[in-house]
Parts: C-alpha cells; sequence; structure tokens
C-alpha cells in the first residue's frame, strides 16, 4: 500500500526549504504561512497596548498633573511624518516589483528609499518625544505620558528593527545574493513593514485624531 | 547521514570560504547535539531539561510541604516561602508544562503526519534554546539579589510598585518579569513552527480528519499559544515599566487601575490552562484505542470537542477575578461561559470512556497512567465547575480549595499523561521498552502519593485554610490533613525516583523491542525503533484514519479482526526498502546562528534587570549578528557530493 514516492537525486525534503516551497499542502510556502501566523501574534501585542490607551485615556482627571495631550499634539507634524511612513509602504511594493522583474538596480534603490522614508519618520517621532519631554511631559507625569511614550516607542522599535531588516537586505543585493529566485525574502520583509505601517495607522488614528473630550 | 567521506569532500571543497563561524556538519557526537536541527534530538532536550526543571519544582514543592507538615513551621523563613511557592508555580508552567508539550510535539508531530522533519528547523532549535537560557536566566536570581516571589500571576500593585517604596524587595520581580517575556518568544517561534508544520508538511493523504487526535490538539495549543502570550508580554513590559520606569499603568493614585492588570494576565492565564492540559488529552487519546485494540470512540466529536474548547478557553478568564468586584453582569456572564466549558471537556470524557468500553483491554503502564489521568482530571474538572457558581467561588477564592483543584487538573490530568506517554514512547524513541514492574510501582506510588497530597486539601480549603501563606497557628484543626499531604508529597518524591532509575536500569539492560510493541495504530510505529534522521525512507500514502492499523488488520464478515498477511508493514528488516540510499534524502543541516540568537537573549536580560545598557547594547548587537548569519546560510547546505544544486 505505501508506494514509494522518492524520486531519484531530488531533493526529498522540499517542502522544508524556505524558497523552493511551492507544494506545500496549502499551497502558501512556508516561510510566507509563517510570517503571517507571527504577525497575528503581534497585532494583539499591539492590541493590548492600544486598549490599554483607550481605557486610561482621560481618567486621572481628578490628579492630573504636567501637560495634557491638547497642549502638545502637534497635529499636522506629525500627519507629516505618518504620510511620509505611509509612503514607504508603495516604496516597498515597487522594489518587491523590481525583483520579481529581475531589476536588482530599482531593487536596491527601493529597499534604500523606504529605509530612509522609515528613518525619517522615526527621526519625527525622536523630534517629538524631545519636544513633549522639553514641554513637562515624562513617563510618570501623567497617564497620557505613561501610555503614549510606551505604545509609541513600541511601535518605533518596531519600525526601527525593519529599516535594519531592510539595509540587511540591502546589503545582500550588493554582494549578489539576492536573486530574483529570491524574491520571497523580499516579500516577507514587506508584509512586516506593511504590518507597521497599519499599525501606526490604528495609533494614529487613537492618540492624533479621536479628541480626548 | 553525513559519512566521513562526504566530510573530508567538503572540507577539500576549493570554492568554500573558511568563515570564523564554519558551519557545523557533524550530527552524531556530543557535540552535535549543539547544533542539531533534528526535531527528534531537540524533542529529547526539551524533555530531559523539562524533566531536570519538574525535579527542582519538585524539590520546591516538597520544602514548601514539610515547612506546612506542622502549625508554625520552622523550615522556611517567611521570605523564603514566598520565593518557594513563586518558583514552584512559575516552574512547573512555564519550565515544565510548556516545553514538555513542546518535547512531544517535536518528537510526535512529523512522525505522526508523515514529514521529515520540522517547518523551520532552526526555528525549532531556537525555541529549545530560548527554553534553556530563560530556565536558567530565571533561576539564577536565585544567587544574583533574590528570586521571584509574588506569586506565579504576580499580580500589580503588588509587583509593579517601584523598587523604592519596596513592596517586593530584591530583584527577583525584575528577573520574573523579563524572563518571561524571554520565554514568550521562544514559545511563540515554536508555535508558529508547529502550525506550519501541521497545516504545511501533512504526507500525501493526510488530510486533516485524519490526523491523530494528538496532532490536532498540538494545532490547537499552538493557535492558543500564539494569541495567549501578546497580552501577558505586554503586561509584563507594562510591570518592569512601571517598577523600574515610574509609568502609572497599575498605580490606582495617578489614575491606574490595577484589574487591568488582572485582565491582561487571565486573558493569558485561562487560555494557558488549555494549552497545559490539551497536549496530556492528545496523548490519553493515542493510548487508550492502542490499549483497548479499538478505535478512538467517536474521533470527529473529541476533535471537535477540542476545537470548541480552544475557542471557549477565550471567554472564561474573568472567573479567576470573581472576588475582585466585577460586578454581577460580567460576573454573571463569565459564570455562564465557564458552564459552557465543562461540556465540551465532558464529552471528551464520555468518549474515552467509550473507547475503553468493551475493549480488549491490556492494563499496561501507559494504560495505567491513561486511566488515572481520566479518573483524577474528571475530578478536577468538577471542582473546577464548582468555580463558575459565582457565590462558591468566592468563599473559595485563594484558599486550598482551588490548590487541590488545579493540582487536579494539571498534576493529576498532565504529569499522569506526560508519564503515560513516557511509558508508551519510551520504545520508540530508545527501541528499549521501559521496565514494566517498576512502571507499575511508579504508576501507583504516584497514585497513592498524589490523592494523599492533594484530596485533604479541599477539605482544608472548605475549613478556610488560605493559600500562599507560609505558616499556621495550631488549633485551627488543620493539623492532621496538611500532614497527610506532607507525607503524599514524599510518595511522590519516591515514585518519580522509581521512574529515574526505571530510565537508568533501561539503558543499561532495557529489553530491546522491534518497531511496534504495542501493535499500535499511528504512523509513527511504521518506521525502525529508533527511526533514523530522515524518518521515513518512504514517504507514506495515507488512505484513512489509523493508517498503519489498517495495514494491518482488516474485518471479516462479522465485524471481527483479521490480521492482513505481512505485506508492507513486516518484519523489522523490510521497513526500509531494499537498495534505498539514505544520501537520497537531502535533511536540513545544523547550525550555530539560532544558539547565537537566543545567547543574546539572556545578556539582553541582564542588562534589563541590572539596567546595564552596555550589556544590553551588547546583547541586542549579538542579537542581530546571530539572526543575519542565520538569514545568510541556507536552511540546507548544498549537496557535498554536488549532484544537484538545490
Amino acid at each position: 500500500m505505501a508506494q514509494a514516492v522518492v524520486t531519484a537525486g531530488s531533493s526529498a525534503v522540499a517542502p522544508h526549504g524556505g524558497d523552493h516551497s511551492h507544494d506545500t499542502n496549502t499551497g502558501v510556502s512556508n516561510s510566507k504561512l509563517g510570517i503571517w501566523l507571527f504577525l497575528s501574534s503581534e497585532a494583539l501585542f499591539f492590541g493590548a497596548f492600544i486598549s490599554t490607551y483607550f481605557l486610561y485615556r482621560g481618567r486621572d482627571a481628578q490628579f492630573l498633573k504636567g501637560p495634557t495631550p491638547d497642549k502638545l499634539l502637534n497635529i499636522p507634524f506629525t500627519s507629516v511624518t505618518s504620510f511620509v511612513l505611509l509612503m514607504s509602504s508603495l516604496t516597498m511594493v515597487l522594489a518587491l516589483a523590481a525583483i520579481q522583474r529581475g531589476d536588482h538596480r530599482r531593487l536596491r534603490i527601493w529597499l534604500l528609499a523606504t529605509a530612509l522614508f522609515g528613518a525619517t519618520f522615526i527621526g519625527g517621532q525622536v523630534y517629538e518625544f524631545t519636544e513633549f519631554y522639553r514641554k513637562g511631559l515624562h513617563l510618570g507625569t501623567n497617564m497620557f505620558g505613561t501610555t503614549f511614550f510606551v505604545l509609541t516607542g513600541l511601535h518605533g522599535a518596531h519600525v526601527t528593527i525593519g529599516i535594519i531588516w531592510l539595509l540587511l537586505l540591502w546589503g545582500r543585493s550588493m554582494q549578489g545574493r539576492l536573486p530574483a529566485e529570491k524574491s520571497e525574502a523580499i516579500e516577507i520583509a514587506g508584509l512586516y513593514w506593511h504590518f507597521v505601517d497599519v499599525v501606526w495607522i490604528f495609533i494614529f488614528t487613537a492618540i492624533y485624531l479621536i479628541p480626548t473630550h | 547521514m553525513t559519512t566521513v567521506e562526504d566530510t573530508t569532500a567538503i572540507v577539500q571543497a576549493p570554492e568554500r570560504r573558511v568563515r570564523i563561524l564554519e558551519r557545523p556538519q557533524a550530527t552524531t557526537g556530543k557535540f552535535s547535539w549543539v547544533t542539531t536541527v533534528d526535531h527528534k534530538k531537540i524533542a529529547i532536550m526539551y524533555a530531559t531539561l523539562a524533566l531536570f526543571f519538574f525535579c527542582v519544582g519538585g524539590i520546591e514543592a516538597l520544602f514548601i510541604r514539610l515547612q506546612l507538615a506542622q502549625p508554625n513551621g520552622t523550615i522556611l523563613s517567611a521570605a523564603r516561602y514566598n520565593e518557594f511557592f513563586t518558583m514552584h508555580g512559575t516552574t512547573m508552567v512555564f519550565l515544565l508544562g510548556m516545553p514538555i508539550a513542546a518535547a512531544f510535539g517535536n518528537y510526535l508531530v512529523p512522525l505522526m503526519i508523515g514529514a521529515r522533519d520540522v517547518a523551520f528547523p532552526r526555528l525549532n532549535m531556537l525555541g529549545f534554546w530560548v527554553f534553556a537560557f530563560g530556565g536558567f536566566f530565571l533561576y539564577s536570581s536565585f544567587a544574583l539579589g533574590g528570586a521571584p516571589n509574588g506569586g506565579w500571576f504576580g499580580y500589580a500593585p503588588l509587583t509593579s510598585t517601584p523598587l523604592a517604596n519596596g513592596y517586593l524587595p530584591g530583584r527577583g520581580t525584575d528577573f520574573w518579569t523579563v524572563g518571561l517575556i524571554m520565554l514568550g518568544i521562544g514559545s511563540v517561534a515554536t508555535a508558529v513552527n508547529f502550525l506550519v508544520t501541521i497545516l504545511n508538511l501533512r504526507a500525501p493523504g493526510m488530510t486533516m480528519m485524519r490526523m491523530p487526535v494528538f496532532v490536532w490538539m498540538m494545532l490547537v495549543i499552538a493557535f492558543l499559544t500564539l494569541f495567549a502570550m501578546p497580552p501577558v508580554t505586554a503586561a509584563l513590559i507594562m510591570v518592569f515599566m512601571d517598577r523600574n520606569f515610574h509609568t502609572n499603568f497599575f498605580n490606582a493614585a495617578a489614575g491606574g487601575d490595577p484589574l487591568m492588570y488582572q485582565n491582561l494576565f487571565w486573558i493569558f492565564g485561562h487560555p494557558e490552562v488549555y494549552i497545559l492540559i490539551l497536549p496530556g488529552m492528545g496523548i490519553v487519546s493515542e493510548i487508550l484505542p492502542v490499549f483497548s485494540r479499538k478505535p478512538l470512540f467517536g474521533y470527529r466529536v473529541v476533535v471537535m470537542s477540542g476545537i470548541a474548547i480552544g475557542f471557549l478557553g477565550w471567554g472564561v478568564w474573568a472567573h479567576h477575578m470573581f472576588a475582585s468586584g466585577l460586578g454581577p453582569i460580567a460576573v454573571s456572564a463569565f459564570g455562564l461561559s465557564t458552564m459552557l466549558i465543562a461540556i465540551p471537556t465532558g464529552v471528551k470524557i464520555f468518549n474515552w470512556l467509550a473507547t475503553v468500553w468493551g475493549g480488549a483491554v491490556r492494563l499496561r503502564t501507559p494504560m495505567l497512567f491513561a486511566l488515572g489521568f481520566i479518573a483524577q482530571f474528571t475530578i478536577g474538572g468538577l471542582s473546577g465547575v464548582m468555580h463558575s457558581i459565582v457565590p462558591s467561588d468566592t468563599q473559595q477564592t485563594d484558599t486550598y480549595f482551588v490548590v487541590a483543584h488545579f493540582h487536579y487538573v494539571l498534576f493529576g490530568g498532565l504529569v499522569f499523561a506526560v508519564f503515560g506517554g513516557f511509558y508508551y514512547w519510551w520504545p520508540k524513541v530508545f527501541g528499549k521498552m521501559l521496565n514494566e514492574k517498576m512502571g507499575k510501582l511508579n504508576f501507583w506510588l504516584m497514585v497513592i502519593g498524589f490523592n494523599l497530597t492533594f484530596f485533604p486539601m479541599h477539605f482544608l480549603g472548605f475549613e478556610g485554610q488560605p493559600r500562599r501563606t507560609y505558616t499556621y497557628p495550631s488549633g485551627m484543626g488543620w493539623d492532621t490533613l496538611n500532614l497527610l499531604a506532607t507525607i503524599g508529597a514524599f510518595i511522590i518524591a519516591m515514585s518519580v525516583l522509581v521512574f529515574l532509575v526505571n530510565v537508568i536500569f533501561t539503558a543499561r539492560r532495557g529489553e530491546k523491542v522491534g518497531h511496534d510493541p504495542w501493535d499500535a495504530r499511528t504512523l509513527e510505529w511504521s518506521i525502525p525503533s529508533p527511526p533514523p534522521e530522515y524518518n521515513f525512507a518512504v514517504v507514506p500514502v495515507v488512505t484513512s484514519l489509523d493508517d498503519y492499523w489498517h495495514h494491518k488488520y482488516t474485518e471479516d464478515d462479522e465485524g471481527r479482526l483479521v490480521k492482513l498477511p505481512t505485506g508492507g508493514a513486516g518484519e523489522e528488516e523490510e521497513l526500509i526498502p531494499a537498495g534505498f540510499d539514505p544520501h537520497s534524502i537531502h535533511m536540513p543541516s545544523p547550525s550555530y546562528w539560532p544558539l547565537i540568537f537566543a545567547m543574546a537573549l539572556p545578556i539582553m536580560g541582564y542588562g534589563f534587570v541590572f539596567k546595564n545598557w552596555y550589556l544590553l547594547a551588547v546583547g541586542v548587537v549579538i542579537a542581530f549578528f546571530g539572526l543575519n548569519g542565520w538569514a545568510i546560510e541556507p536552511s540546507t547546505d548544498p549537496e557535498p557530493s554536488g549532484t544537484e544544486a538545490h
């Protein structure tokens, strides 16, 4: 009954290789399924912090100390850096399209552009944090300080990891070690990058767009 | 896999660049265990280390029981007692329960679904080393400024109040938060790996509804782990920030809400209970049919009940918080959902009983443990349903009744299933049968010791003895029952000793057995014992549930079993087809990188605990070094002989 299905010389662990896994049970490659599952876990991580933010909004009115969000938030400024971050998703898509065409020069340009846009966003965040700190908002000043710095700080850490990831991919491409067959490496980094962008849309809406009162 | 010839061929290959960290090649020898990506070796390491921590946590429990054996005990100081019960709970949940599931899952899932390894062998390796480093990181706190002492659930604001205010002195709580975050990273990695393996790597014909129940249970707990770890990680980060950086997440005096901690913790904590027990249910569902010589009664219903538990498990967390004043509506809703989840659990118990009913039962050691599981888990389940009656729960909260309840589920349930699993799969893993006489002694000592320890605690709870209190005065009427419990605990320790002696005895002069000593049903028994590195010489084609059984037996017109002539599954030498060349199978290669990344985590952890930012930076650099090397290295080295570049 148990027929032999060993094709001579073939890689019998084919479904295990990250790059050539088209013959999986689901039809989705292992790496892609893996990153989707990981991102679903990350979604709950940010979900916990965003719900905490909403729960604590304005709850400290009776013992309020220090500056409040309406005196601190510079909505036009953060809108611009947010726009830059969202545009980096576009350049990420262009990078993927480039490697799928085999256009390695453009791949590297778009990778660098994505990393640069991400770094611009992080630069804006550093400026914003410094500005708030100068105006007297510390981690322990009030509930806004507590929830704002931790939530946006963790998001910023995720963007930073993404930037390093993109730069490592750029370095591999420069060494000629990222051929068109390995475009999935770009796709997976892209999924992470888009996820971090989408999370920012939620955070931006929660903190900057929904009025406190 | 890699023979001597191959190794020399690699060394001599002129185009191969010599790097500082040349990829390890050896798949045999002591050092190969450090770099192995073989799911079976990783499973053995998981089980060994988990058993080690089981003994450590057990010794802590023995000290606790010695302290409580008599009123006004003086064996432990109050501070040491706090450390011991905190570390006992933390150890048993995070360093025994979760890794032992990873051990069984790692060994069995690929074998049961007809795969040659897991989907991400190096991620698998990472999971193990994070567990190892995380466990020793937690325990290093005893030497580095005090162990965790705020309970395994670490309620805020007790844990989150800044050090200076001195609620919980010492660095223990910081070790606890950072250590659990670290272990959580490993658990999520392992969960992703199991999910992709089960969803993607099944052999031809192995549809979802032909998977053994154990594989189904691993699928459910992998989903639970994936979604339960993030909320608790968030809660732990908040506690760490409150304690060290003066945030106010759980500081009521500044607008924070301690109840938020309880919510975040138990949204993790209750699914965690199912993460711990479902693998046990899976193991028992494999053992009972084999030793009853009947298929599992109502396979589909058992699977669906497992899935139902997985979903309902998300809606019951607040029954841990009935005493916290949630208000009548929330309390009623969670009371009802707690009653609801008892239904799929009860369904499973009846299915197991119906499996044994009318079977040709063989009372071998694995079967004894499985039957012990059913009886004791049922008792623990019944005392659990009692907690859905809110007024009754309010009385029982923080008493020994709760201690009795969850030990009946986790010890009487999970630990019994795990020992049954050891006796059942030992011949598969090592090719030798554990001694049956010692096995029965192990079982009976454990049953007697376990029930003697924990059954009296029901009464102690009703009589009002509080949990987590280091001593009690005489004259409360608790003396005799506490002494009994302590005697029971030492009988449990004896039963574990018998098991360890059995392991050593079996290794020295155990009886060698064939590939299928129990006449079992699932795919792992169709290959040699111990299995070769590549598991299946020929990838099986599956045509039914319990496929291997149907290769051995069929039914005649009157429904009686008829043994088939040995065809595909016969004598030992026929297991591997003639002319089969193991080199035609290309297995993932060993690696250093996951180990390097895992090593970076405790370095970063010490950086956080001692607020030493240089140490933290060193850890971050090592982590990126490890990740980058990992990303560049292909999962499988090119074929050494160069027949086909993959």
